[in-house]
């Protein structure tokens, strides 16, 4: 399969970031079109129609999301996550330094598809420079017309905020980053209310992620027909794909749903000469491995919860055989301890006590009992804790122990990594 | 507190109509000011967001990019995070050791340089990765680091590159 590029037809393009090269590849003439032939129910209609699925990890149709907004005559808002702080995720780094028009044009559809006055984007606090190319995006727009008062010369009127976290993976959680953006430390809120019903300030909020947000854009371009007819029946269009890890050219690839596993590989340049091909993690850090039996794998929502992982936010990161498993998993472990925010017992002190467990493994001090409570600390933490996190946080050391079980008993046979002793031996 | 970031502590109030998610802009103004969140800096957020100090260290120890202590002119993140590792972050790591004499910590003796291993910085594709003052630097080789702390000890600004 070769790559699809919708999103990502112009990132190429020099200067695409400023306003008159994105207006020259056909930028803005899109919500133009919509703004004064489709109402707010054709947009919805159109996205409903498309199948989008959230880009951000949990794959929930987007139309059905907007469709949750109750007809209670209060104030909508909605809310952009580009909170991204998955390890192996970089997609909406890259859209939003390449191409933070389209996210300009999708939030302003979105905006205007469920009727939001106001409309806010959460960056994470590292993303300083994406956040000085959306405001001189957002200047820019507002300039012409795409933004402020009487949109497109319509009655339609949207102001668009930028905000900046501070530092915190799990603001892109999103009723953490609801917390976060009203000023406070950044912890997820009890569900229901949904942020449909009670989201931002307490009113009815959308939150989507920043890749599917410019999603919306060709979307409403070609009809939800023309996106549906891309991908899989179940996940439908494209998604891009971030490649990292043991390959030759890392990066953001852009295929239709679906695509089998070894193809992004072989886009991203294949393994480095010599290597041979050891695991993948296919969802970001919260999903579990998948090995070589899987490398034919469609790369769909469906598919990889099938087969016990997840395709999470499209992070995929490679291992060759050079990368231990046990120490690899243990770095994982690291940044979920380091993450946690504190408030669910099961996780707080859990990824504790399993980094501290997989760190004497990785030592060659462990025992084989330490494997069995790896996997019992796991089914004590993941589903017993308030957001996801705890399932995400267990998914990785989980699937390891079951996949490599020898390499972590090689760990304690041989006092140590046995392949660092290769190496230095 | 100047005027002048007074003035700019207000202005960033008036652009929430919701006081409260003002706390966090301003703690990062404070900090761009003061060089990191000083007690007088905790205080005068509360004072400005009519909170308590109690309620404002709340906030701010919560999040990583709020900084207790100074930090060196140019404050190095470079993650340490999964990408990273399989690109040769530890390399890096050691290298900066090394060469520079940067250590997780403070700053360097000079005031110049502050080392911090931090989270996925998600740029996994470029890896390996480092903000120097939140601005990247990507594919960060030693001999690449090597030129950018150059330049930036003999004075350039951190201006980062774009993907």
């Amino acid at each position: 399969m070769n790559e699809s590029k919708v999103l990502l037809a112009h990132a190429d393009v020099k200067g695409i970031e400023t306003l008159s090269v994105y207006e020259r590849h056909g930028g803005y003439a899109t919500l133009k079109r919509a703004l004064t032939e489709m109402t707010p129910a054709d947009v919805v209609q159109a996205v409903l129609d498309s199948g989008l699925r959230g880009r951000g990890g949990a794959g929930f149709p987007t139309g059905r999301k907007w469709s949750f907004l109750p007809n209670d005559g209060r104030e909508r808002l909605l809310v952009c996550n580009a909170d991204e702080g998955e390890p192996g995720t970089f997609k909406d780094h890259f859209l939003i330094h390449r191409l933070p028009h389209l996210l300009v044009e999708g939030m302003t559809l979105a905006s205007y598809a469920i009727g939001a006055p106001r409309a806010y984007i959460y960056l994470r606090g590292e993303f300083l420079q994406g956040y000085e190319l959306l405001e001189q995006a957002i200047a820019e727009a507002t300039a012409a017309g795409y933004l402020g008062q009487h949109v497109c010369g319509t009655d339609y009127s949207l102001e668009l905020k930028l905000y900046r976290g501070a530092g915190a993976y799990i603001c892109g959680e999103e009723t953490a980053l609801l917390d976060s953006l009203e000023g406070r430390r950044g912890i997820p809120r009890m569900k229901p209310p949904f942020p449909a019903t009670a989201g931002l300030y307490g009113l009815p909020t959308v939150v989507n992620n920043v890749e599917t947000l410019c999603a919306v854009v060709p979307i409403v371009e070609h009809g939800g027909e023309w996106f549906k007819a891309m991908g899989t029946e179940k996940s439908p269009g494209t998604k891009i794909y971030s490649m990292s890890g043991a390959l030759k050219r890392p990066g953001n690839y852009e295929f239709e749903m679906g695509v089998p596993l070894s193809d992004l590989i072989e886009a991203a340049g294949g393994l480095m000469a010599g290597r041979t091909f050891k695991a993948v993690v296919p969802g970001g850090a919260s999903a579990a491995y998948l090995t070589g039996e899987h490398i034919d794998i469609a790369m769909d929502y469906d598919t990889l919860a099938q087969a016990g992982t997840m395709l999470g936010s499209g992070g995929v990161i490679v291992l060759d055989d050079t990368v231990c498993i046990v120490s690899f998993t243990r770095r994982a472990m690291e940044f979920f301890r380091h993450e946690s925010c504190g408030k669910c017992t099961p996780c707080r002190e859990g990824t504790l006590w399993m980094d501290q467990v997989l760190t004497r493994l990785e030592e060659g001090i462990g025992t084989e009992a330490d494997l069995d409570l790896l996997l019992d600390l796991a089914d004590n933490i993941g589903g017993r804790t308030f957001c996801a996190f705890g399932d995400a946080a267990v998914a990785m050391v989980a699937s390891s122990v079951r996949l490599f079980r020898q390499e972590y008993i090689a760990h304690f046979t041989h006092q140590g990594c046995p392949l660092q002793k290769e190496r230095v031996g | 507190m100047t005027e002048a970031l007074r003035e700019r502590c207000e202005a960033i109030k008036a652009t929430y109509p919701e006081a409260q998610s003002a706390l966090i802009p301003i703690l990062h103004a404070l900090q761009d000011s003061y060089g990191y969140v000083t007690p007088q800096a905790v205080e005068e957020a509360a004072e400005l967001m009519a909170m308590t100090t109690a309620e404002v260290e709340g906030v701010v120890s919560f999040y990583t990019l709020f900084h207790r202590k100074a930090t060196g002119r140019y404050h190095i993140q470079v993650c340490d995070n999964l990408a990273c590792q399989l690109r040769g972050t530890d390399e890096l790591l050691a290298h900066l050791k090394e060469k520079w004499q940067l250590e997780p910590g403070g700053p360097s003796p000079d005031g110049i340089f502050s080392l911090e291993r931090v989270e996925c910085l998600a740029a996994c594709g470029y890896a390996p990765v480092a903000q120097v003052n939140l601005r990247y630097y990507y594919h960060l080789t030693p001999e690449k680091a090597d030129q950018v702390l150059s330049g930036l000890a003999d004075g350039e600004e951190a201006r980062g590159e774009r993907i």
